[in-house]
């Protein structure tokens, strides 16, 4: 068991693209700790480095206070569990999960006892003596956690270890990594590029883009106070809305409507080179239909009315879209996302709106509906660097704060 | 599709599949019979040796120009084989591997290789050889024997590697594996059937070799069966030599129908993995 | 498109389809999917044990093949008997109008194309049957391809021998069944034997690449090609044919260069008698058993000429890959 330390940790390649650029990161002691972000953030190049796979450029890697930049992946005592699995194919399940034991040259009875002990963990105990080539996907994946375990590492890392499954598996896999971090207590680093997989796993997410880390903090801090237009758009599904949003009169213009904004947001606005144009992001459960809104709450928000495009009910509340007119926000940011998202566009820039609504709602495809959202959710972005404008020391406050 | 149309397909392609079997057995199953027909009856033009004999076998084992071309054809290609597919395997590895200068140029070399005509390089070896004191000798053989052989292997053994999961090599290397540990105990045991395969592949393309086995030799120090067949003239000059060359066909015949036999499948896989890329 | 990708968070099921809305796809700025470029030490040693690797294979490669084809032209351009080492002198092109005014060179030139041509068409039709038979039998497919791979395997000299005692009256099954018997005696019945020895010989071998290529046919083509009401015939030619065209020329290319080398089968089955003689036939003889050094390497030299003119007919006008060369992609 150990700490794991990233001191301005930096990749950087002959022709000149820097991979991962001074990355800083603290990971206590039995902390579950994900790393996160779309294809080549660098968050796997962190991993490999942590791991020993590849090279650090510059900067420092600790592990348990000790500084291992030149040591061997062999003298690091940690364990990696593929997305591939990597799996010795010529290997039993038992001599896979003895492999890592056997190279620590621990004797035969030992090597068994903790071998069945781990088998047992992970309910591998009848399928020992089988090869890999006769396992199911959850059963390889299980072997390569299990291989990972036996040796009782002083931490773990895991490369998108569950991508490779069909989903219902995946789900259950990711309650199994769950159970079986916290029994063990051994600090676990995670990379994966399934942002669902982020916030129900880890103590702590790392949001990587471009090579560096753009936020750290707890799955909910994330979704709640996003530092910036990435992290917003990049936490949570379905991904939150972005509205084109220009400051005029000391209101915000945009699709929904005029906006007020609180002293606060004002303040910001009034500096020289205060953005004149803003984006407006909302995620979809803060709007709700404005018939079942009591004026308590009515207060605390604005009314608009848009026509219904489509309406899926899930049972337990509704998924509404809405065609919004108006401009479309564009940042760099919100392109990386959507092309991230590939073919399914992202929802956020687009001219509709999704909503999540209560499930009493009448609302139906085809009418327009009058529709409440929650200005005090509400966080504001400057297009140009994608900072949260709303955020005032770590916290989101909405657009009235004062 | 009703069960009676399966089973006229299945007869159909029965029929085909015995036409296929008669078409590529006929002249083996033909000169094995030669090679056990009696001098009285080998022209009798039977399919079946109406007298059988292992007379001919006799001749051929007393008689030292078999033994020792046999002693040649087994020991040349062997040696021939081992080198190839050690220097391929190693040139196959950095093909699939590795990213370095030369590469493209290296596969096209092989490539234009394999193209060869062989004959255009009769002449130039046969003087080349003489002058180095190496012709009619084993090395004198093995070393074009190689150079032929290593296009094949290259290829064969590119497409092997590329399909080994590289992965397993992080892995092992996480598990506290050292580079020679990885490579023994994870990646060794999975190159071996490519390894394997393609020593197959070289193997009987050496055995086979007719010209430069001719070309490259000039007495029985180095000649190999198939050279020597050519110059066969049984046990003594006046004897026909029809069943003893029969018989020594059927003898270097052996090893390749066993090969077929038992490897059909990495033969077939060998082969046909070099010639597409996936 | 106005339809987001389906909303999650409520069930389990769901929320695993965020993969579709998910953040999977490369991000167009950096380097793209490639994830582990290595260092530049390390670049460097992977460069130094790359060529470290090859180069042995490389060294006997050339070793054995370019410098005696520079020699080989070399000699070419010499007066060279080595029954008459004396007379050794350069004489420039003087051997190449020697060979190219000689009609035993255009003969066995004639030979060598006929073989060549009919040889490789007759072997892509028989391959293709072949092929077809290997991949889709419904029963005996192992018994097929062991059957099929014997011919591949067998030494040509034993297969050449095989149909010598064939076709030779007295031994033969086949002698008497044309005309008076003794076919390998007259040209067009030998060549015909020569033809049928060669084919039988690598017809499997065609067919192996040919199966290969087949194997590339996706199944759910044909399928949808029958549905779409296409004959069996219409299949072949519409479907499977166009996919399997790379695989169909790298096997001709290498078969056409293979049958031109044609040699071994010759040597048994004729000796090179009633004008069988092959070009590769016919520089052997020169060389080995005329001992003319000069005039056969000018053959040896217009022989490697020829071969290099078909390959690249071959990959310039038909566009044949050849196989390997895109094996720049790494893994």
């Amino acid at each position: 068991m150990a700490d794991i330390v990233l001191d301005k940790v930096s990749k950087s390649f002959p022709d000149g693209t820097v991979a991962v650029q001074d990355v800083d990161l603290e990971i206590a002691d039995g902390e579950f700790v994900i790393l996160v972000g779309p294809s080549g953030c660098g968050k796997s190049t962190t991993l490999n480095m942590i791991a020993g796979l590849e090279d650090i450029s510059s900067g420092e890697l600790r592990i348990a206070g000790q500084r291992v930049n030149d040591k061997a992946p062999r003298d690091r005592d940690i364990a990696m569990v593929f997305q591939s699995y990597a799996l010795y194919p010529n290997m039993t399940v038992r001599e896979n999960m003895a492999f890592p034991l056997r190279l620590a040259k621990l004797d035969k009875e030992t090597i068994d006892r903790k071998v069945d002990e781990a088998a047992k963990v992970l309910e591998l105990t009848s399928l020992l003596d089988r090869k890999p080539a006769n396992l199911s996907g959850g059963q390889r994946q299980r072997v390569a956690m299990g291989r990972a375990i036996v040796r009782q590492p002083k931490a773990f890392l895991m490369d998108e270890p569950l991508s490779n499954l069909d989903a219902k598996l995946r789900v259950q896999m990711r309650t199994v990594v769950s159970r079986l971090q916290k029994q063990l207590g051994t600090t676990t680093v995670y990379v994966t590029h399934d942002q669902t997989e982020a916030m129900t796993l880890g103590d702590r997410v790392v949001i990587m883009r471009g090579g560096a880390v753009q936020q750290v903090g707890p799955p909910q801090e994330l979704y709640d106070h996003p530092k910036n237009l990435f992290v917003a758009g990049f936490i949570g599904s379905p991904s939150m809305n972005f509205l084109h949003a220009a400051v005029q009169d000391g209101e915000l213009h945009t699709a929904l409507g005029k906006v007020p904004i609180g002293d606060r947001v004002r303040r910001e606005l009034e500096s020289a080179d205060a953005p004149r144009e803003l984006i407006l992001g909302i995620r979809p459960e803060h709007f709700e239909d404005a018939e079942l809104v009591d004026d308590d709450t009515r207060r605390r928000g604005m009314e608009f009315e848009a026509p219904v495009d489509i309406v899926e009910s899930m049972g337990s509340d509704k998924y509404v879209y809405f065609t919004v007119e108006g401009e479309k926000a564009s940042a760099a940011e919100l392109e990386e996302l959507a092309a991230d998202a590939g073919a399914a566009d992202f929802a956020g820039a687009g001219g509709n709106l999704v909503t999540r609504l209560s499930a009493e709602s009448p609302v139906a495809e085809g009418q327009t509906r009058r529709v409440w959202f929650n200005l005090e959710k509400i966080h504001l972005f400057d297009p140009a660097n994608g900072r949260n404008l709303t955020l005032h020391e770590g916290r989101a406050a909405g657009a009235l704060a004062d | 599709m009703a069960v009676e149309t399966t089973t006229r397909a299945k007869l159909r392609w029965g029929l085909l599949d015995v036409l296929v079997v008669v078409f590529a057995l006929v002249p083996v199953l033909w000169i094995a019979s030669l090679s056990f027909k009696t001098p009285a009856t080998l022209t009798d033009g039977n399919f079946i040796p109406r007298e059988w004999t292992l007379d001919n076998y006799r001749t051929i084992f007393d008689t030292d120009q078999f033994v020792r071309a046999l002693v040649n054809s087994i020991g040349i290609a062997l040696i021939a084989t081992l080198i190839a597919v050690v220097l391929g395997a190693m040139a196959a590895y950095a093909i699939s591997r590795l990213d370095f200068p030369g590469k493209k140029l290296l596969v096209g070399v092989s490539l234009l290789i394999a193209m060869f005509p062989q004959v255009s390089l009769v002449s130039p070896l046969f003087e080349i050889e003489r002058q180095l004191k190496i012709f009619d000798t084993w090395l004198g053989l093995i070393l074009p024997y190689i150079t032929f052989a290593l296009p094949l292997a290259i290829y064969t053994l590119s497409a092997f590697f590329k399909q080994i999961p590289w992965d397993l090599e992080k892995a092992a290397k996480m598990d506290g594996a050292t580079q020679g540990q990885a490579f023994r105990r994870v990646i060794a045991p999975l190159a071996a059937p490519g390894l394997f395969t393609t020593a197959i592949l070289v193997f009987i393309f050496c055995w086979n070799d007719f010209l430069f086995a001719i070309s490259l030799t000039s007495t029985e120090r180095s000649r190999t069966v198939p050279a020597a067949l050519s110059f066969f003239t049984g046990a003594s000059q006046f004897e026909d030599p029809t069943g003893a060359i029969c018989a020594a066909a059927v003898v270097i015949t052996v090893p390749i129908i066993l090969f077929v036999l038992f490897f059909q499948r990495r033969i077939v896989s060998g082969l046909t993995s070099g010639a597409v890329k996936g | 498109m106005s339809i987001n990708a389906t909303p999650t968070g409520a069930d389990v099921a769901a929320d695993e389809t965020s993969e579709s809305t998910g953040r999977h796809a490369t991000v167009p700025t950096q380097r793209g999917g490639r994830r582990k470029p290595p260092l530049s030490e390390n670049k460097k040693a992977e460069r130094r044990l790359g060529l470290l690797l090859c180069a042995p294979a490389a060294l006997v490669m050339i070793a054995v093949t370019a410098y005696p084809i520079i020699y080989s032209v070399w000699l070419s351009l010499q007066r060279f008997d080595l029954r008459f080492p004396d007379q050794r002198e350069f004489i420039g092109l003087e051997n190449y109008v020697t060979v190219l005014t000689n009609e035993f060179w255009w003969t066995a030139f004639g030979v060598t194309m006929l073989i060549t041509v009919v040889t490789v068409a007759v072997e892509l039709v028989l391959g293709m049957g072949l092929a077809i038979i290997m991949h889709r039998t419904l029963v005996g497919r192992g018994l097929v391809r062991t059957s099929a791979l014997i011919p591949y395997g067998i030494v040509t000299v034993v297969a050449a021998f095989s149909w010598r005692y064939a076709w030779t009256p007295g031994t033969g099954y086949l002698a008497d069944l044309f005309s008076d018997g003794a076919p390998l005696t007259e040209r067009a019945s030998s060549l015909a034997i020569i033809m049928l020895a060669e084919i039988w010989k690598t017809t499997p071998f065609m067919a192996l690449l040919l199966m290969a290529g087949l194997a590339l046919v996706p199944e759910d083509l044909l399928k949808a090609a029958s549905t779409d009401g296409a004959t069996a015939w219409q299949k072949f030619t519409k479907v499977m044919l166009p996919v399997m065209k790379p695989a169909i020329l790298v096997a001709l290319l290498f078969r056409t260069l293979d049958a031109f080398r044609v040699f071994d089968n010759i040597f048994v089955l004729t000796a090179g008698g009633n004008e069988t003689s092959s070009v590769s036939m016919l520089a052997y003889n020169n060389l080995i058993r005329g001992l003319n050094l000069g005039i056969g390497s000018t053959m040896s030299v217009l022989i490697f000429i020829t071969v290099a003119i078909i390959a690249f007919v071959f990959v310039k006008l038909f566009g044949t890959a050849a196989p390997g060369s895109d094996d720049g992609e790494r893994r």
